[in-house]
């Protein structure tokens, strides 16, 4: 028999449904915190088995925490939800970009730099406005949306003073003419689960929930559920969100998300997702 | 939101956090006085305790 564990660092509004989701249909979820234990590693399942199960939910707040944490279970042999693989390359931009670009999936138009001048070559390349993001970075932190060449230099400059080797490349993406929302779409497995519209705040451009989005339902259409799927199959597949912009030339994938907050998502639609992802864990524990 | 069985004082500034009954071990908690955030802690004899709770980090969320 095997067991199905939850790894989280923080418990949320999403990690209290998930318990209660797998309460509901009599799944025993065995709840573990990784911050005040250490792990050995190793490639023998036994010795990671007893305290993480065969099948691990990871849900870690923390990006880089979770990213170690799945390969070393991978490595034993365990199953992650999702893999150490797919987050590794949904966890950078750059790296998603390549994978989608792989699966001919349209992305925005985008510029890697790796110095102030090479940045502000690829910003009168792109033209303005323009995006400028990090390349691994949640809830649209530092990301900035710069309208001249004043603008630029003063956020290139300020990213140079932080001293932090990541933020000394330059991921710059043309500003793609959209309504005021992108459209984020769930994938478990191989199912489009639920699609949801994300709204802007007032005095904010971006349209992360963490930034005050707001969700509403939207509509799968044929194409919304083509495209989805396929950006999840290029990343790995797994529990996946997929954020796509409405461009006059028709969807853009610009992200796809490993750890996904669903909260927006479940009150905009109604939809039972925490028993959804445990239905799937519990697909997973049967392969 | 669980029914209130019991509260615990705020080490920051001695102003009472109510706990609600169905409280899981890793749930944040705030202080109503001060604002401090803590993670509650249950013990395996199921004493419950608060530990500041860790700050955001900048590799945070999704």
């Amino acid at each position: 028999m095997k067991t199905l564990s939850l790894v989280s660092d923080r418990i949320r509004w999403d990690e209290k449904a998930l318990i209660r989701a797998a309460s509901s249909i009599g799944v025993d979820l065995k709840l573990v915190d990784p911050k005040s234990m250490f792990l050995k590693i190793s490639v023998k399942p036994e010795d990671l088995s007893e305290v993480f199960g065969e099948v691990i939910i990871n849900r870690c707040i923390s990006y880089f925490r979770g990213l170690h944490i799945a390969a070393l279970l991978e490595k034993a042999g365990l199953k992650v939800i999702n893999s150490f693989k797919v987050m590794l390359v949904c966890g950078n931009k750059v790296f998603t970009d390549l994978a989608l670009i792989n699966a001919n999936i349209p992305v925005p138009k985008t510029l890697l730099a790796f110095t102030k001048e090479g940045a502000l070559k690829a910003l009168d390349e792109i033209g303005f406005p323009a995006v400028i993001k990090p390349v691994i970075g949640s809830w649209g932190r530092l990301i900035a949306l710069v309208k001249d060449k004043d603008s630029a230099q003063a956020i290139i400059e300020s990213r140079e003073q932080i001293r932090n080797a990541l933020l000394q490349i330059y991921y710059i993406q043309e500003y793609v003419k959209r309504p005021p929302r992108d459209i984020r779409v769930l994938v478990i497995g191989d199912d489009v689960v639920a699609a949801s519209y994300r709204y802007s705040p007032k005095n904010d451009w971006r349209t992360n929930v963490a930034r005050g989005g707001v969700s509403k339902p939207c509509p799968i259409t044929e194409e919304l559920r083509e495209i989805a799927l396929q950006a999840a199959e290029a990343v790995g597949g797994g529990v996946l969100a997929i954020d796509c912009m409405e461009s006059p030339n028709g969807l853009l994938v610009h992200e796809v998300n490993s750890t996904v907050e669903f909260r927006g998502l479940c009150s905009a639609t109604g939809i039972d997702i925490p028993k959804k992802i445990i239905e799937y864990a519990i697909e997973v524990m049967k392969q | 939101m669980g029914v209130i069985t019991f509260k615990l004082t705020c080490l920051e500034c001695g102003g009472e956090i109510e706990i609600p009954e169905d409280v899981i071990s890793g749930e944040i908690v705030s202080c109503p006085d001060c604002g401090m955030d803590y993670e509650v802690e249950i013990a395996e004899n199921g004493e419950v305790k608060l530990k500041p709770a860790e700050i955001e980090g900048e590799d945070w969320g999704e």
